[in-house]
């Protein structure tokens, strides 16, 4: 039948995609393909896209879709029809062009944030098809330039921004200097064999945030936590290699990071408030391993923040005096259900809360999670608009009079961020970890 | 390290009183014990709010801005990475090496002790230091520094040319090798991952990925022929000079030898592999089946199985029995040739054999209190702190090195081993 | 002629159409058990019955997830038409009266007007996803030639039924195109689309499994 006219779609230059699809042929993909297809594309590829009705039912579910004016070419559905269904209906025999498009599409208008995967009524995972398209592009080398570089990073250094081993241990020294300042006494304990709690943070906390370790600092000091973290590679739980299609490295990082726990002799993990790290370690890397759980407990920085406060380890001074709203984040959220856990320590910590609606699981993506914010600054127009549908979310909350917006997610800081310059929302966004710092009594 | 010099007289010796010293001090971090129990050892904070090391209640002499790192060598010095006006360097015991770095790092000794080797950077360029003299030249990053078994050898993973931010070009082309005592092999990789020196030190095997999609060992800078999905670390075989390797091919692991599949089984997981001292038979940690966890020797997987991991293989010295520390439904457990020890613990640390391999013993954790526990039945001691055990030389004795209360009082106790039995 | 052609659908032709559906059926859930077996082991590692139950239940109950709520209109005409379509040839008085003749079976059956009525609402379902497919720029994304064959498949034995049972002119001709487009919808649900009536309980069992079991979260 004839198709509604298509709109074409915007260009945008990326070097990693550009210099990836010169290099391929017809001939050249066609192989590859079938290689994955034959040996990665099971019964899960096979179902999900013949069952499929083609209903449409998952479109209102993406903020792709419904920030885009409704245009189908960003409906969950109509992204797997252009991809995957392609490549299927093709058998492989795709061309450059093609892939570049497929790229674009699975790296930077799907989050993988598996909402639409709760509009379903078959419960197709999108995500994983997405992430198949995307494991095709990362076997044909065509990935987005920034994204890709991240992947590089993990594979050079075994974190996500190229911290040398050096500047890593140099940065802990430094925050604990700032930290005992505050609080003399207050240790940031390195390689403490044994410990309780094994601390572990992304890339970005010790090359951009390293205030975010002082605060986690802070707290551990305050609660009398016994913890540590390392001194060698492996401190890093995030992991950019999962969502470009490089499984093998996420099995690397996942083994570091979970063998320098076990080394260590720590019972727990506890992570900081980041969303995909959360994913690759209790959902996704673990099971490249052959780990069906984790094989140490990992606890989100959520629930060990909610377990302090249930067992009185930390008190609150005064609470923070500001209208608060919570964004919840689809990796802990739809991820781990930690969305109750968040709402008690705000409750907690804060004297007023709002909701914004949708929340919880149906809480809409930030637009810079599933790797889309790391594929950096060449899509960043794209994403915030991409995303006005979250705009107006917030815009909505702050008329009832929050300013201030908690994520307890990296990426969903940086989306946020960028969707409140852009739509100028004058809104401000913190961790829990920055408001139970402010609120607890430290002495 | 030769424990038969040690004082083995059975009997308990009070060696220092590390709760005096929180007296003394504005402030103690964590507590080491040398591996011959005689000397307890701690960072602490003087008044002067400088830091120093505590050696069985005497204080070196230097005093530091920081100290990063204080360990025991095998030969029994505390060692630390230390730092003043912003520079560092290496003291042990007390002692400093004479050329101070803009930072040092990773402290590593060889087998025997006698070598203290950290990773330097030094005006910038990164490079080994060895017993305080560094590589000739150095590098624009490095990791994974490796030593071998007689210290004379260093290794590390280096980055001989410089990478722009973004050039995925570049990195692809390959910009890391793996170097030796300061130079590097002629081929450059992807990446080079967790090395291993061969038992005589002059030979290096490495995991290396030559594409984004190529994974293989190296030995000595050259790769294997063949390539797999992935590869784990490398040993080499004590005698021959074969190097083995875990290997993923076709979505499972298995086990490869100088490029070839060596074992005919197929596992989910495979990795940590270790050969018996005379070459014979190899143990390795598998999976093999999704989230099942065991020994397998030679390719054959025990009965006894964990649903969470296995971990801290170990082989006797005789090559006839095999340890690992498991973990189902959150509680640790020891096993030794697939029989699995009667105590469940919240921690298990690597369980060490006797000498005569008639002995297995680990010391474990159970509600905040430590003890050992010798072929399943735990010491009549507990302590609110203890280090791990070593069997005397002739495999009659244990050394107990614990805290036995609060009060920090830290005592050597040399058991007999009959007398565990009662 | 006629007589032949009528004895070829009520008898033979019934027996390969159920044959076709049933072995198509057994060897497309067999095949899907088996590749999963081979390269999504994952699957069976985390289905979870509590939480595939809860899942499926969640779906199976009209208005219980967001997204029915979403879509009144469609959740309604979507579970009268499955309900529909399962039912009324299962427990149409003329079937169950067929197979009496046949074997001597016969079951409860649903009054004659009722049936009219549920017939009539498959037809008018089809209609209106057949609209939807047209009016609502998403699905006509979606939509392909085989949907569209499939809604023509599914509406064409309610719709020659009807008109045969009311006895419309050219009923005898229109009672064999009833027989014969039932007897290819049958056979071509394991092959086509429609195997979704099959996969259901796998897809959304598994998603359950993994939404309860491995990320404590509700997935409607």
């Amino acid at each position: 039948m004839t198709k509604p006219p298509a709109k074409a779609r915007p260009h945008f230059a990326d070097e990693g995609i550009e210099k990836g699809v010169q290099k391929l042929t017809g001939e050249s993909i066609t192989p590859v393909i079938r290689d994955i297809l034959k040996t990665e594309g099971g019964a899960r590829l096979k179902v999900y896209m013949e069952t499929c009705a083609h209903c449409g039912l998952c479109s209102e579910a993406c903020h792709h879709y419904l920030s885009n004016d409704r245009d189908p070419k960003y409906s969950p559905a109509g992204k797997v029809r252009q991809t995957i269904g392609e490549i299927l209906r093709k058998k492989g025999a795709v061309s450059p062009g093609f892939i570049k498009t497929a790229c674009e599409i699975a790296f930077t208008e799907c989050n993988l944030c598996r909402r639409c995967v709760m509009y379903c009524p078959f419960g197709i995972d999108v995500a994983y098809l997405m992430l198949f398209v995307r494991r095709i592009c990362h076997r044909l080398g065509v990935v987005p330039q920034y994204i890709q570089d991240t992947a590089h990073s993990h594979a050079a250094t075994l974190n996500q921004m190229w911290v040398k081993e050096d500047e890593w241990i140099d940065t802990l020294h430094w925050q604990e200097d700032e930290a005992r300042e505050e609080i003399p006494g207050l240790r940031i304990p390195l390689e403490k064999e044994g410990a309780e709690i094994f601390y572990s943070v992304i890339g970005p906390e010790p090359k951009f945030r390293a205030q975010l370790i002082y605060q986690a600092a802070v707290i551990m000091h305050v609660a009398g936590m016994n913890w540590t973290m390392p001194a060698t590679p492996g401190w890093d739980n995030s992991d950019m290699c999962m969502y470009t299609g490089d499984f093998e490295m996420t099995a690397r990082l996942k083994k570091a990071h979970f063998e320098t726990a076990m080394r260590l002799k720590t019972k727990r993990i506890v992570m900081g408030e980041c969303g995909h790290a959360f994913r690759s370690v209790h959902d996704v890397g673990n099971r490249f391993l052959g780990w069906k759980t984790e094989p140490l407990p990992v606890v989100h920085a959520i629930q060990f923040y909610y377990e302090l406060f249930r067992d009185k380890k930390l008190t609150v001074k005064q609470k923070f005096d500001q209208p608060v709203t919570l964004h919840d984040p689809c990796n802990v959220v739809r991820g781990a259900g930690l969305h109750e856990l968040a709402r008690y320590i705000i409750h907690e910590t804060c004297d007023r809360f709002i909701e914004m609606h949708p929340n919880r699981e149906h809480n809409y993506c930030c637009n810079a999670g599933g790797g889309v914010i790391n594929c950096g600054p060449p899509f960043t127009k794209k994403r915030v608009t991409s995303n006005s549908v979250k705009a107006e979310q917030l815009k909505a909350v702050k008329a009832k009079g929050a300013n201030i917006i908690i994520a307890p997610c990296h990426n969903c800081h940086g989306g946020l961020e960028d969707i409140i310059k852009h739509y100028d929302l004058g809104m401000e966004i913190k961790f829990l970890g920055d408001i139970i710092y402010e609120c607890i009594k430290k002495t | 390290m030769n424990p038969a010099e040690w004082d083995w007289q059975t009997g308990k010796k009070t060696v220092a009183d590390a709760g005096k010293w929180r007296n003394i001090f504005a402030h103690v971090d964590a507590l080491y014990v040398s591996p011959d129990g005689e000397t307890l050892a701690a960072v602490v904070q003087t008044e002067d709010l400088l830091f120093s090391v505590c050696e069985n209640g005497r204080i070196w002499e230097s005093r530091f801005d920081k100290i990063s790192c204080l360990r025991f060598s095998p030969d029994n010095r505390a060692v630390a990475l230390v730092s003043k006006e912003g520079l560092w360097t290496v003291a042990a015991s007390g002692n400093l090496w004479a050329n101070t770095y803009e930072f040092v790092w990773n402290l590593h000794f060889s087998a025997a002790g006698k070598s203290v080797i950290v990773a330097a950077v030094y005006q910038g360029r990164y490079l080994a230091v060895s017993d305080g003299v560094p590589w000739s030249d150095g590098f624009f990053s490095l990791s994974h520094l490796t030593v071998s078994p007689d210290g004379r050898s260093v290794a590390a993973v280096v980055q001989t040319v410089p990478l722009a931010a973004g050039d995925l070009a570049a990195f692809q082309k390959g910009c890391y090798t793996a170097a030796v005592n300061g130079r590097p092999w002629d081929m450059n990789f992807l990446n080079v991952w967790e090395m291993r020196f061969s038992p005589d030190g002059r030979r290096l095997a490495a995991q290396v990925r030559s594409t984004l999609y190529d994974y293989t060992i190296a030995v000595d800078g050259q790769p294997w022929a063949v390539h797999f999905a992935s590869v784990w670390r490398p040993r080499f075989h004590p005698a021959d000079g074969s190097v083995t390797a875990p290997v993923r091919v076709a979505g499972l692991w298995t086990l490869a030898r100088d490029g070839e599949i060596f074992w005919d089984k197929r596992f989910v997981q495979l990795w940590h592999h270790q050969y018996t001292p005379d070459g014979r038979h190899i143990a390795a940690i598998v999976a093999p089946k999704f989230g099942v966890w065991t020994v397998a020797v030679d390719g054959r997987p025990w009965a006894l199985t964990f649903n969470e991991l296995v971990t801290d293989l170990a082989i006797s010295p005789d090559g006839n029995r095999v340890a690992c520390v498991g973990k189902t439904d959150g509680r640790w457990h020891v096993a030794v040739d697939g029989k699995p020890w009667d105590g469940d613990y919240d921690m298990v640390w690597p369980p060490v054999f006797s000498p005569d391999s008639r002995h297995v013993a680990a010391k474990v954790e159970k509600n905040g209190r430590f003890t050992i526990v010798v072929d399943g039945r735990p010491l009549k001691f507990e302590f609110q702190k203890a280090w791990e055990p070593v069997f005397s030389p002739d495999s009659d004795k244990i050394l107990v090195k614990g805290m036995d209360d609060v009060n920090g009082i830290y005592t050597r106790r040399v058991v007999a081993l009959p007398e565990l039995s009662v | 002629m006629i007589h032949d052609i009528y004895s070829l659908l009520r008898g033979p032709m019934v027996w390969l159409a159920f044959c076709i559906f049933a072995g198509g059926m057994v060897f497309r859930i067999t095949a899907m058990v088996g590749l999963a077996r081979q390269k999504d082991r994952v699957v069976f590692d985390y289905m979870n019955t509590r939480y595939a139950l809860r899942s499926i239940l969640h779906w199976m109950v009209p208005f219980a997830g967001v997204n029915m709520r979403k879509h009144p209109v469609m959740t309604l005409v979507a579970f009268v038409f499955h309900l529909s379509v399962l039912a009324t040839p299962l427990f149409l008085c003329a079937h169950i009266l067929l197979v009496k003749a046949s074997w001597n079976l016969s079951w409860w059956f649903l009054p004659d007007g009722v049936a009219d009525v549920m017939t009539a609402c498959v037809v008018a379902a089809c209609g209106f996803f057949l609209c939807r497919r047209m009016l609502l720029p998403d699905v006509r994304y979606l939509t392909t030639a085989s949907d569209l064959f499939l809604l023509a498949l599914v509406a064409s034995p309610f719709i020659s039924g009807f008109w045969a049972c009311h006895q419309w002119p050219g009923y005898p001709v229109v009672m064999m195109a009833h027989m014969l487009s039932g007897e290819i919808l049958l056979a071509a649900i394991p092959f086509t689309r429609l195997i979704h009536m099959f996969f259901f309980p796998f897809t959304r069992g598994y998603m359950g499994s993994e939404f309860g079991g491995v990320r404590h979260a509700k997935d409607w």
